[in-house]
């Protein structure tokens, strides 16, 4: 029953540390939003946080998470020495919003994207926009998920994308958060929220990365409005430091024929879980979820994904792949949910997963619940090793043992990688995988 | 260039090579021919180093070296080839980004310099013609989807980009027909010359048409139990390998 203490530990140092974000708000507790941040704080210090007893949470023990002390991060001028060359994506990241520990720098962000009544910006400054308040808190909900109520509670920082309807944001938005644990570990709660209306389209890439090492934990929470007949293209790659914990959440509103992509890659972080909830709210959508993850040394991966079918004539595909090493864990966990209205649904599940040790792990569950009699619903779970065959074949040509395994593990994970539509995009993540697998 | 020495292997607890000699030098070209289950395939996987079969007894030298020593890469750079029987699909892979690393692998290992885009795609062009291939196949996952017969010519045409000082073509010839057969052969024998050395694993004569063996042997029961010219292949034909059983205890003690 240690978890318990450690439980009750967090939730009085949540609860205390909400007093002080509040104090440190100055005139940003007398707005609206506000009263959102205080039922969800109260909503959290009811939940608690999740253990191994809620079925969500059966195989990701949070416990560790909270075996050290944060600070929550403060509203302190970010350090703009920091040089993060290292983690632009070359042209993609002309358009960028650089976090340093969860704090916007805007100093180190920078903006080529216009349009009319396009928005960008950090969300502390937008709180008050009415585009904003339409749509903030809307689609995530805390009442069940607790680190979305602490999210909510401590929203402040973080990214808003509010496209008007018809235009087309033809340079992608990179959202890039760097983390330095090194002297002091600290928690953030970034809140994005991205607004498409009606036809309109916009490309975003968010990364995580680690500047120094440390422990920290990131607690991010993104709502998605995808408008009618409007695109939304999502890659996230995480490379948090290894000793780091990430948990992210992300609630997607599609409405009638709009079209969403998600590209999801976690290559660091010793325990992550992403939560990612699309609701398809019209008819004629198109929900594409694809992720790979590679864990190794005691890292633990959970990726749970939820489809919910609400309307008919919708298409959902899903494939999330895994490669673990070493003692790794991974988790999937893919809930498609078919209401009865929903006919001629056609969804699409795979999960696939290498072990390349006897001690790595995979808990796959897929999860259908179907309630539409004329729907077309597939899904398949398949683990293997890398193909011996393969890596002989390579190897007779030449190519060294390390070099043929990290080409297989590429090519176990190409077809997630396909998915990123824009070239430039996809080469250079393809090199930041490559040097994953040969390190 | 190559002496096996009483070489004993084994796979899966079965004992299949049982006291091999062969000696290769430089310019020939062996034909290894013999009944199925002969240990022909074992011959050429034990060379290539494929980790499954285990070496009981005997020895194989190569160019001075001690090849069962080393890995299947170190085999590769230091000029040996295998042809697979059976070439490995493997998707996600593309045939160009791979034919670049293995080049490039072999290079570095010679002390030679990468070569850069333009080189490679010039070299990699002259040698699809060779084999009669289209530009096409650079763009796929090595030997995904490709018929039969592709693949056995994008084994030659990897031999043809890699020049191997040792080639060993491990049935190179099944499933393919005529014209197939005749294209493969015409990219080996561009190949031939007084420094490198081929050995042809077959089953059938057909391909020594147009791949003219200088020496040719009979491997049976884990023996070569028969060696001659061209001819031999000839008389194989006609005569069939039973007649050979009478004989492999003379040949042996030869």
């Amino acid at each position: 029953m240690a978890n318990e203490s450690v439980f009750e530990e967090c939730k009085q140092w949540y609860l205390s540390r909400f007093q002080a974000f509040e104090d440190s708000l100055n005139g940003g507790a007398e707005l609206p939003f506000h009263t959102t941040r205080k039922q969800a704080i109260s909503r959290f210090s009811e939940l608690g946080l999740p253990t191994p007893g809620n079925e969500e949470w059966k195989y990701t023990n949070v416990a560790p998470i909270f075996e050290q002390k944060y600070e929550v991060a403060a509203q302190s001028e970010a350090d703009t020495d920091v040089d993060i060359g290292p983690f632009t994506f070359g042209d993609l990241s002309r358009n960028r919003m650089v976090f340093l520990n969860g704090t916007y720098s805007k100093e180190l962000s920078s903006f080529s994207s216009e349009g009319q009544g396009l928005l960008i910006g950090n969300l502390s400054e937008l709180l008050e926009n009415d585009k904003v308040r339409a749509h903030l808190g809307r689609y995530a909900n805390f009442t069940d998920e607790p680190f979305t109520a602490i999210n909510t509670a401590f929203a402040n920082e973080g990214t808003v994308v509010y496209v008007p309807s018809g235009l087309t944001v033809k340079e992608p938005l990179h959202i890039l958060h760097l983390s330095d644990g090194s002297s002091a570990p600290f928690a953030t709660n970034p809140r994005n929220l991205f607004v498409v209306e009606d036809g309109g389209q916009v490309s975003v890439l968010e990364s995580y990365h680690q500047l120094a090492g440390g422990s920290y934990f990131n607690n991010a929470v993104a709502e998605i409005f995808v408008g009618k007949n409007a695109r939304v293209e999502h890659t996230k790659i995480q490379q948090e430091a290894l000793d780091a914990y990430h948990i992210a959440t992300f609630n997607v509103h599609q409405e009638r024929e709009s079209h969403f992509a998600s590209v999801n890659i976690d290559l660091g972080g010793r325990l992550v879980r992403n939560n990612l909830n699309v609701m398809l709210n019209g008819e004629h959508c198109e929900t594409h979820l694809l992720g790979f993850y590679v864990g190794s040394g005691v890292q633990h991966i959970d990726n749970h994904t939820f489809i919910d079918h609400a309307k008919p004539h919708c298409f959902s595909n899903e494939l999330y792949k895994g490669i673990l090493d070493d003692h790794a864990q991974g988790v999937f966990n893919g809930k498609i949910l078919v209401r009865q209205d929903a006919q001629k649904t056609n969804a699409l599940q795979s999960n696939k997963t290498l072990l390349l040790t006897d001690d790595a792990a995979i808990n796959a569950k897929p999860q259908l619940e179907i309630f539409a009699d004329d729907v077309k619903c597939t899904h398949g779970a398949t683990i293997g090793q890398l193909d011996d065959e393969a890596l002989f074949y390579l190897r007779c040509r030449g190519i060294g043992k390390d070099m043929a395994e990290a080409m297989l593990r590429h090519a176990f994970v190409a077809d997630v990688l396909e998915g990123i539509k824009d070239g430039a995009l996809r080469e250079t993540i393809d090199a930041k995988i490559i040097d994953r697998f040969t390190s | 260039m190559l002496k096996i020495k009483n070489l004993e292997a084994a796979v899966e607890g079965n004992q299949i090579l049982k006291g091999l000699n062969l000696n290769v030098n430089a310019g020939e070209v062996h034909a290894v021919m013999g009944p199925n289950g002969g240990g022909k395939s074992t011959l050429a996987n034990v060379l290539a180093g494929r980790e499954e079969y285990e070496i009981l007894s005997g020895s194989v030298e190569y160019d001075g070296q001690d090849l069962l020593d080393m890995a299947p890469e170190d085999r590769a750079r230091a000029g040996v080839f295998l042809a697979f029987q059976y070439p490995v699909e493997i998707p996600g892979v593309g045939m160009s980004n791979f034919l670049k690393t293995a080049l490039n692998d072999m290079r570095e290992a010679r002390g030679e310099s990468a070569l850069d885009a333009m080189d490679f795609f010039a070299l990699i062009r002259e040698k699809l013609e060779l084999v009669n291939m289209d530009e096409k196949f650079l763009s796929r996952a090595v030997n995904e989807g490709f018929s039969g017969g592709e693949k056995k010519r994008n084994e030659v045409f990897q031999m043809a980009v890699l020049e191997p000082k040792l080639a060993i073509l491990d049935e190179t010839d099944s499933g393919l027909d005529i014209d197939a057969l005749k294209t493969v052969a015409n990219g080996v024998n561009a190949q031939r010359s007084k420094d490198n050395a081929i050995i042809v694993v077959t089953h059938y004569q057909r391909l020594l048409d147009y791949i003219v063996p200088d020496f040719v042997h009979v491997l049976s029961d884990g023996r070569i139990v028969k060696s001659g010219d061209k001819n031999l292949a000839l008389q194989l034909e006609e005569q069939g390998y039973d007649w050979l059983k009478n004989e492999s205890g003379a040949a042996v003690a030869a």
